[in-house]
């Protein structure tokens, strides 16, 4: 039973976790993105298409990730180029998303193709319980994994990875250092988006390969609130996205295998865990321990520095 | 700078707000003349969902279609994914400022809307998918989808060999929980052994979720399901894992090849042409459309190859019997949950009930969330 609750954890965890990413990726150069919902289903939408013309999976989320970069670029002109407002600039993305996927997306829907399917990993499938559940899984999900180590080792063990924090934390600094700061935030912005869109991608082509208008159905939005609770971190976000995860799917389970408690508060559960999560984060946050970017959410103007 | 970024990102905003128009085609096959003694149609839709849906609007989309192929039928107009609320009489009255004259609302949310700009638009007939109140000029209508589910219930209980049957179920509401309990019916009027077991997700729409509430129910030894949900996710983790599987809404054995047996389904052109036609004759008069098999408003897709013949020979046969009003599928002895007689034998529940129905039969495990 545990073994297919955390199965079912890992594979309703994973868009999330790609999409919350992502948007760690653009709040640590200090751009806050609220287009993750939209970006997810640029993601979703061109990813089943190209799976849908060539038959190619990898095309898929290629082109996930590049229309997700793309219309991620426009967040980027406007927060870091024209110095815009950013949570209008990532509401509008969303808006923008939800509505231009649903115009050309018109063809896809009713379409089927053959979404991923899973591969065992030798040695370690064979593990008890977290085996089936982490080393049978399709190739994105091996994918999600790689990407939380290469992020956390980009943040704190790359040269670039210490100059787009410092970007985020205190620009001007950056731009006394010598570092391009605009360069920085756009190429983080963009790519974020990018892992975004592979998040909506997942979504598409592996969990249900179709595609259906609004499909993210509000899974960007929590990926917002989770990048808080995870602390900017890309190891935390692992666990914050599988806490999310698994308590719908043991919600779930716990209904199909006929227990008593009542269906209400088992679908409360995942808000009761939201709160409890923020209050932690809260208090943690008051012993000083912050880990928000300084200068989340402002722009940045050569002129303006003080 | 900023005040005009903030109001192009509101433009932006404005124009994302997905309304749609079929504008007149001239090169559309109809005559571009028409006769003009004949009272002509100019009919309004507001969907509550994306035509994309490939569910509920998407039905609904179909009858549209189907209802302007008669030559008094001007094209019509749909406007989509309307909030359900007051806004919507907003996007209603629009409709009647361009002269619109019979005005479809397809979603329960709607009501109270349609009655306040029907009240003001005494010329222009409306019609109110799934409510109960009704006006001068604003009639329901709805279908007896439970007729249809417990045929598809007889397909699921023949087809079972674990006579453990899963249903993944929307809201706890009476529509849902009928559909449940004919369902339940049928799969027990062949199979009584089995049971029918319920998942609520809590959301019309939402793919991940409604996927894993299939999953979850394959998990606990489920060999068939069957969905009141808006997207086919059930039907894609029925045909991954090798189950069988009963679609809703529209023909939607496409996502699930090798899974889908059949699927009760809606035929919203029944009332659709029949309401253009009435309207156009000028004998149309405001009432409560409950239709079933019998009016064609609710059918069963046509079976899969998996259901053997004589399966198909029995659901056909019984239903002959309800177009033919001798079966009918609430009728008792009917115990509930806790094996209580709710209805005694030779009676059958009235449709007061059955439209406030909150309580499941017999068969079913699950919970009705008070």
């Amino acid at each position: 039973m545990l073994e297919i609750l955390l199965d079912a954890t890992v594979r309703a965890g994973t868009p999330i976790l790609f999409a919350t990413l992502g948007a760690i990726i653009n709040e640590r150069a200090g751009i806050i993105n609220l287009g993750i919902e939209g970006l997810m289903l640029i993601g979703a939408l061109s990813g089943f298409a190209a799976t849908f013309v060539s038959g190619n999976l990898l095309f898929g989320v290629i082109a996930a990730f590049i229309a997700a970069f793309l219309a991620g670029s426009i967040h980027a002109l406007i927060c870091v180029q024209l110095r815009g407002n950013q949570i209008v600039s990532g509401l509008a993305l969303t808006m923008f998303g939800v509505g231009s996927t649903a115009l050309f997306g018109r063809g896809m829907v009713g379409q089927t193709i053959d979404g991923f399917e899973r591969h065992a990993v030798p040695l370690l499938s064979q593990l008890p319980v977290v085996g089936k559940a982490f080393f049978h899984q399709d190739w994105l999900i091996y994918f999600s994994f790689l990407l939380v180590v290469k992020i956390w080792f980009f943040f704190y063990h790359t040269r670039w990875g210490l100059a787009l924090r410092t970007v985020g934390e205190n620009p001007a600094a950056a731009d006394a250092c010598g570092i391009p700061v605009n360069l920085y935030r756009f190429l983080a912005i963009a790519c974020g988006s990018g892992f975004v869109g592979i998040g909506g991608a997942y979504l598409s082509l592996a969990s249900t390969p179709m595609w259906i208008e609004n499909m993210s159905a509000g899974r960007g939005w929590i990926a917002v609130a989770l990048v808080i609770f995870a602390g900017w971190s890309s190891v935390r976000a692992l666990f914050g996205a599988y806490l999310f995860g698994g308590i719908t799917a043991m919600q779930l389970r716990f209904q199909a295998m006929g227990t008593t408690i009542s269906a209400h508060i088992l679908q409360m559960l995942p808000y009761f865990f939201t709160i409890v999560v923020l209050v932690i984060s809260t208090l943690r946050l008051q012993k000083g321990a912050s880990q928000q970017p300084g200068n989340l959410g402002l722009p940045y103007d050569r002129e303006d520095r003080k | 700078m900023k005040k005009l970024l903030a109001l192009l990102a509101i433009l932006a905003l404005l124009t994302a707000c997905s309304s749609n128009e079929q504008k007149p085609d001239a090169t559309a096959a109809k005559p571009a003349t028409k006769p003009s003694a004949e009272k002509q149609i100019k009919a309004g839709f507001i969907y509550v969902g994306p035509v994309g849906d490939a569910g509920w609007t998407w039905a609904h989309d179909q009858g549209r279609i189907a209802m302007e192929k008669a030559d008094y039928v001007q094209p019509s107009t749909f406007i989509e994914s309307v909030p359900e609320g007051a806004e919507s009489a907003r996007v209603i009255n629009g409709l009647v400022q361009k002269g619109h004259n019979l005005i479809f609302t397809t979603s329960f949310g709607f009501m109270d809307a349609t009655l306040d700009v029907a009240a003001k638009n005494k010329d222009v007939v409306f019609m109110h998918c799934s409510g109960y109140k009704t006006a001068e000029n604003v009639g329901t209508y709805f279908g007896r989808m439970y007729e249809p589910r417990y045929l598809a219930g007889i397909v699921a209980g023949k087809m079972s060999k674990s006579n453990v049957i899963g249903y993944v179920a929307a809201f706890p509401i009476p529509e849902v929980i009928r559909g449940i309990n004919a369902f339940t019916l049928g799969v027990r009027s062949v199979n009584p052994k089995s049971e029918v077991k319920v998942v609520w997700t809590q959301t019309w729409f939402d793919p991940g979720v409604e996927r894993d509430a299939a999953d979850s129910l394959l998990d606990v030894g489920a060999d068939v399901l069957t969905m009141h949900q808006d997207a086919p996710a059930t039907l894609q983790a029925a045909e991954a894992r090798g189950a069988y599987v009963i679609g809703y809404n529209s023909d939607m054995r496409k996502f699930a090849p090798n899974a889908f047996l059949t699927a009760p389904v809606w035929n919203w052109a029944a009332v659709y042409t029949k309401t253009a036609e009435e309207v156009k004759n000028g004998t149309w008069k405001s009432q409560q459309i409950w239709w079933g098999m019998k009016e064609n408003l609710v059918q069963l897709a046509p079976f899969s190859d998996k259901v053997p013949q004589d399966v198909q020979k029995l659901v056909n046969e019984k239903r002959d019997a309800i177009i033919a009003g001798t079966l009918k599928p609430f009728s008792g002895p009917l115990k509930d949950q806790s094996g209580k007689e709710v209805v005694a034998a030779g009676t059958s529940i009235d449709d007061g009930a059955l439209l406030g129905m909150n309580w499941f039969v017999e068969g079913v495990q699950g919970t009705i969330p008070k």
